[in-house]
C-alpha cells in the first residue's frame, strides 16, 4: 500500500498530489507536463518534496512534519526509467546483479533464472548494454529493477522511447510481470491504448493536480490513441 | 649499459621514483579536487580553482620557492611536519617528489574534472534506486566511467614530474643521489666542460621515457574506453 501526499515547486510549476494505491498496478496518466515523473521521482526519492508526506506499507519514506526522509538507496523502490540508463561499464548480467550486489543479499540463482525466464533475457547475459536493441535494452531495465526485490516498481513511460514494433514486443512482457510477479507497480504513461492493456487504477493527472481516481473506464473519456 | 654512468642510472631511476611517488600520492587528491570542482558549488570554488592552477601560471622557480618557505624545515607547515610526523622534504628526495606533485596537479586536475562533467547524473540516479548510496555510486559508477580522464590525468602529471626542474632544483636543490632528478642531470653535465656525450644520453633517455608514457596512456585509456563500446 503506497500513500502519497505531496506539494513540490519547481520555478512556475506547482506539483499537489493526493493518493492511494493498493496491490497491482497503479497507472498515472495524464498529457507531458502534468507532472507524473515529478511524481515518480518524488516517490524513488530522487527528489524531494517542500510538504507532504509518503508512506510504504505503513513505513514513512517521507514525512516533512516529523523530518523524515530516506534516501533513495534504502528505499527499496525499483525504479524503471524511460531510457533504461543501464550502466554503459557493466555487462548484462552485472547491471542484473548491480541491485543485489548493493545490498549485500546473497545470490539467488533461482530468482535470477526466473527473471530472466520472464523477461525472455537469458541469451543477453554475456554482452555490454551498447551492443543491445532498444527493447533489449529496456528489458534488461526491467529485469535489474526486478531483481533487487522491489517492495513497488516504477515505471516511468517505459515504452516510450520505442517505436510501435518495439512497443508490441516489449507490452506483452509487462502484462507478463502483473500478472506472475507480485509486486506492485506504479505506472506513468501519457498513452490511453497502453494503459488499457496493462493499468488496473487510473490516476489521473492534469497541471500538477490529480484530476481523477478510478479503473480504466477513466481512459474513455480521453480521446482515444492508437498504440504506437 | 646503453653508455650510461652509474650517476646517469642514479639520476634516471631517482626521477623515475620521483614521479611515480609524486603520481601516486596527487591522484587521491586530484580525483577529490576534480570531483568537488566539477559537482559541488561552496564558498571559495573559485579561490580553489585557482588555487590548483596557480603552479601552471607561476614560473616554477616561484613555485619552487613558495615550497621552500612553507615546506622547508623553516616554514611553518614543513616544521610541523617534521616535528610531529618526522617527514622532512627540504634536502630530500621526498621534497623533489612533492615539488613535482605540485607542478603536476593541475595537469591531472583538468582532465579528470572534464571526465566527471561529462557524466550523465542519471545513471547515478539508478543506481541510487538500485541501493547504493553516494560513495558506493561513486566507487561503482562514477569513478570507473571516468576512468579515462583518470588515467589521462595520471599520465600528464606523471610526465611532468618526469620533466620538471625550475621548482625542484630551487626547493630541493641538486645533490646526486638525493635531488638530481633526470633533468637536474643534464643540467649539470652541460655545465662541465665535455660533458655534452653523457648529457646527450640522458636526452635520449628523457624522450624515451616520454614517449612510453604517451603510448601507455594512450593504450589504457582505449582500453577503458572500448569497454563502453561493448567489447
Amino acid at each position: 500500500m503506497l500513500a502519497v501526499d505531496v506539494e513540490k515547486r519547481l520555478g512556475a510549476f506547482t506539483l499537489a498530489v493526493r493518493f492511494q494505491a493498493a496491490g497491482g498496478v497503479t497507472a498515472l496518466f495524464g498529457p507531458s507536463g502534468a507532472g507524473k515523473t515529478t511524481v515518480v521521482n518524488i516517490i524513488a526519492g530522487l527528489l524531494t518534496p517542500d510538504r507532504g508526506s509518503i508512506a510504504l506499507d505503513g513505513q514513512a519514506l517521507f514525512d516533512a512534519a516529523a523530518g523524515v526522509n530516506v534516501p533513495p538507496h534504502r528505499r527499496r523502490v525499483g525504479y524503471v526509467f524511460q531510457e533504461g540508463r543501464l550502466f554503459p561499464h557493466l555487462s548484462v548480467r552485472q547491471n542484473l546483479d548491480y541491485g543485489r550486489r548493493m545490498s549485500g543479499h546473497p545470490r539467488d540463482e533461482r530468482e535470477f533464472a526466473r527473471v530472466a525466464a520472464l523477461l525472455d533475457i537469458g541469451h543477453l547475459l554475456n554482452r555490454r548494454p551498447r551492443k543491445l536493441s532498444a527493447g533489449e535494452r529496456q528489458r534488461i531495465a526491467i529485469g535489474r529493477a526486478l531483481l533487487m526485490q522491489p517492495r513497488l516498481l516504477l515505471l516511468d513511460e517505459p515504452l516510450a522511447a520505442l517505436d510501435a514494433a518495439r512497443k508490441r514486443e516489449i507490452l506483452p512482457y509487462l502484462v507478463r510481470l502483473r500478472d506472475e510477479a507480485r509486486v506492485p507497480m506504479v505506472y506513468v504513461s501519457h498513452s490511453a491504448a497502453e494503459l488499457r492493456r496493462i493499468g488496473e487504477n487510473i490516476v489521473r493527472l492534469e497541471a500538477g493536480r490529480v484530476a481523477a481516481c478510478g479503473g480504466i473506464e477513466l481512459l474513455d473519456e480521453t480521446e482515444t490513441d492508437a498504440l504506437g | 649499459m646503453f653508455g650510461l654512468s652509474p650517476a646517469d642510472w642514479a639520476a634516471v631511476l631517482l626521477s623515475l621514483r620521483v614521479a611515480t611517488v609524486a603520481t601516486a600520492f596527487a591522484l587521491p587528491c586530484g580525483i577529490a579536487v576534480a570531483w568537488l570542482l566539477a559537482r559541488k558549488d561552496f564558498w571559495g570554488r573559485v579561490a580553489l580553482d585557482g588555487l590548483v592552477h596557480l603552479p601552471l601560471v607561476l614560473p616554477p622557480v616561484v613555485t619552487g620557492y613558495l615550497l621552500l618557505i612553507s615546506f622547508g624545515r623553516a616554514g611553518p607547515i614543513g616544521a610541523f611536519l617534521d616535528r610531529y610526523f618526522g617527514i622532512v622534504f627540504s634536502f630530500r628526495w621526498t621534497g623533489a617528489a612533492l615539488s613535482c606533485g605540485v607542478m603536476g596537479f593541475p595537469l591531472m586536475v583538468r582532465p579528470i574534472r572534464l571526465a566527471l562533467e561529462s557524466i550523465d547524473r542519471r545513471i547515478e540516479d539508478a543506481a541510487a534506486t538500485l541501493g547504493a548510496g553516494r560513495f558506493l555510486v561513486f566507487l561503482t559508477v562514477t569513478l570507473p566511467l571516468a576512468l579515462p580522464g583518470v588515467i589521462g590525468g595520471a599520465v600528464m602529471c606523471f610526465a611532468r614530474a618526469l620533466g620538471e626542474f625550475g621548482a625542484t632544483i630551487t626547493f630541493v636543490s641538486n645533490i646526486p643521489g638525493e635531488t638530481q632528478t633526470l633533468s637536474a642531470a643534464i643540467y649539470t653535465l652541460m655545465q662541465i666542460p665535455g660533458g655534452d656525450a653523457a648529457a646527450a644520453r640522458l636526452v635520449v633517455v628523457a624522450v624515451v621515457l616520454a614517449l612510453a608514457a604517451l603510448i601507455a596512456s594512450e593504450w589504457f585509456a582505449r582500453r577503458a574506453g572500448l569497454r563502453f563500446q561493448g567489447e
